[in-house]
């Protein structure tokens, strides 16, 4: 299969990807040979096979009280933030 | 003292036995650990003061009396691992600057053994690569020969134990990264069961695949380890309710009677023949010492690489959603908008591989073509799962080889993604189906490594350390150092 140059800018679109004019068009190769690759897998006979959900059979995503565990860290958390101010994470201005 | 010759146990032994301390013992690695980073970049981070404080606390428990048998011994801990006050990078520069506000589980339980960490290990970007070579802080070589790639994306892992520059690693495996760089440094590897060790603080990939393990010289030195490493977690969902065992109570057990299947589609065309000769050699003495051998088929495995190329590039882009430039990790300078910082911090942030799976992972999953490929490889990743349950219907443990070659030259596949994808082609079979994995050395090919592949049922760890530490005692592959490390 063969994707685009405009698939390519679309799924990096969704994917919250910049890419530079000079990445577009390795993506736009190596992405085809990629989806070609894992095209093999139509040949698979998995009729009416259930799709795998957990790798461990017989076992499901525990779920936990909706208790809170864990105390307020947001000071040593905001030490890793790009910027911050007053407690808040600051972004560029969304509403005008 | 003499760092080469020295396994954990035998550290462990001159540590309770007091021929030097944990202050001296950890001096000689960072030693070590600095006159190899030039040629061999397995390094991120060195911790080395902090690494001689914990020695010294070692030491003076030690003195007190009540100390574990792991106490004073160091390791290092590949930095996917989130460690409290220290930089935890990822192999990324989107995590250049990240330093962890809390330790992984595992980090956490290995240090509570009294291990003492002397620095975090080189991997590819988010543990996305075979070879080393994605990885922001540039490649690791292997010590074997440096021109070639260590594997990965456990690079620095293998690379450090098989250098001796650190007596054992944690490492983590998603599609072979673990066993994978421990083949081609000539290394004993071990993926646990998928949640045997907790994923909390460990930075996610793909979360139905991700495991936490080691690479060591020795199965010994893994079963050492691994205890302290595994056990429930509640904060991982996906951590196992289950005791666990003392992984070392069994490695002396008999191997009189174990039936060793070989998959018959670990030995196909691609399968390098002098690589092919040394996994049978080695077969043979796991038939001296009582095991019987016999050919199985898993027909589904040969699709377990396109498989793997959707489920786990699905996960990825959902995983590295988080990484925004908000909250942290790298962010765009003078963004015009929200969509812009977002958009331009993700690009800037990421390397070209790791940009290539968020971007397969994103159209797999979107609108129309969910079905058709992600439903679809979840689909053949239960037949391939059924496939391993009906070999272990008729033996204890399956055989084959870890990787096609031995290691190859870096820069030799870095441009063909499909070609370096394929690197990984027996090992992401475990994967797919939860099961634990190892890889032995068992010889050489023109002086590089080559790794036995040990797969077992869910949570046989014990058989599979059991048989590993059964074919140490007869080889001694694994006490192997590269001549320039020596």
């Amino acid at each position: 299969m063969s994707l685009s140059r405009a698939d390519i800018e679309n799924i990096a679109r969704l994917a919250r990807l910049e890419l530079t004019e000079a990445e577009i068009p390795v993506y736009v190769d190596s992405l085809s040979k990629i989806f070609a690759f894992v095209g093999e897998l139509d040949r698979a006979p998995t009729g009416d096979i259930a799709p795998m959900a957990h790798p461990l059979p017989g076992l499901a995503q525990r779920l936990r009280a909706d208790e809170v565990s864990e105390a307020n860290r947001r000071d040593t958390y905001q030490k890793n933030a790009p910027q911050v101010e007053a407690g808040l994470y600051l972004v560029p201005k969304v509403i005008e | 003292m003499s760092a080469p010759a020295a396994t954990v146990a035998a550290l462990a032994k001159g540590l309770a036995a007091g021929e030097y301390s944990s202050v001296e013992l950890t001096r000689a690695y960072l030693e070590r650990i600095a006159a190899a980073q030039p040629a061999l970049n397995a390094f991120v981070t060195i911790t080395g003061e902090s690494a001689l404080a914990a020695a010294a606390a070692a030491d003076a428990a030690r003195a007190k009396g009540q100390v574990g048998r792991l106490a004073g011994v160091p390791i290092a801990h590949k930095d996917i691992f989130c460690t409290e006050g220290v930089l935890t990078t990822c192999g990324s520069k989107m995590l250049a600057n990240f330093v962890s506000p809390y330790d992984a589980t595992v980090v956490a339980g290995l240090r509570d053994a009294g291990t003492v960490m002397l620095g975090k290990l080189n991997m590819d970007e988010f543990a996305m690569g075979s070879s080393n070579e994605t990885s922001f802080f540039g490649p690791v070589h292997n010590p074997w020969d440096t021109k070639m790639v260590p594997g990965g994306s456990s690079g620095g892992s293998a690379a450090a134990v098989a250098a001796r520059i650190v007596p054992a690693a944690t490492a983590t495996d998603t599609g072979g990264s673990i066993r994978q760089p421990a083949a081609l440094c000539g290394v004993t590897g071990i993926k646990p069961t998928y949640g045997r060790c907790s994923r909390y603080g460990m930075i996610a990939f793909a979360s139905s695949l991700d495991q936490a393990g080691l690479i060591t010289v020795s199965a010994e030195d893994a079963a050492l380890l691994l205890g302290p490493m595994s056990g429930f977690d509640p904060r991982d969902s996906t951590s196992v309710e289950r005791a666990v065992p003392d992984y070392t109570a069994t490695l002396a057990d008999s191997l009189e009677g174990l039936t060793i299947g070989l998959v018959k589609e670990f030995f196909d065309k691609g399968l390098d023949a002098s690589n092919e000769q040394r996994i049978r050699d080695a077969i043979a003495v796991f038939e001296k010492l009582g095991a019987r051998v016999r050919e199985v088929s898993c027909p589904n495995l040969p699709l377990s690489v396109p498989t793997y190329y959707v489920v786990a590039p699905a996960e990825c882009s959902s995983n590295l959603a988080r990484f925004d430039g908000v909250r942290f990790g790298h962010r765009c300078e003078s963004p015009k908008n929200l969509l812009d910082l977002y958009c331009r911090s993700r690009g800037e942030g990421f390397g070209a591989e790791v940009k290539r799976r968020i971007m397969t992972g994103t159209y797999v999953l979107s609108a129309g073509y969910y079905d058709a490929y992600y439903l679809k490889a979840q689909r053949v990743r239960q037949l391939i799962s059924a496939d391993f349950a009906r070999a272990f219907d008729s033996c204890d443990l399956l055989f084959g080889p870890t990787s096609p070659t031995p290691a190859f030259p870096i820069g030799a596949k870095f441009d063909d993604p499909i070609t370096m994808y394929l690197n990984d082609i027996y090992t992401i079979g475990a994967n797919l189906a939860g099961l634990p994995g190892m890889s032995i050395p068992c010889g050489f090919v023109d002086g590089l490594p080559v790794g036995l592949q040990i797969v077992g049922p869910h949570f046989s760890e014990s058989r599979m350390l059991n048989a590993a530490h059964r074919y140490q005692q007869e080889t001694d592959w694994h006490l192997r150092v590269p001549a320039a490390f020596a």
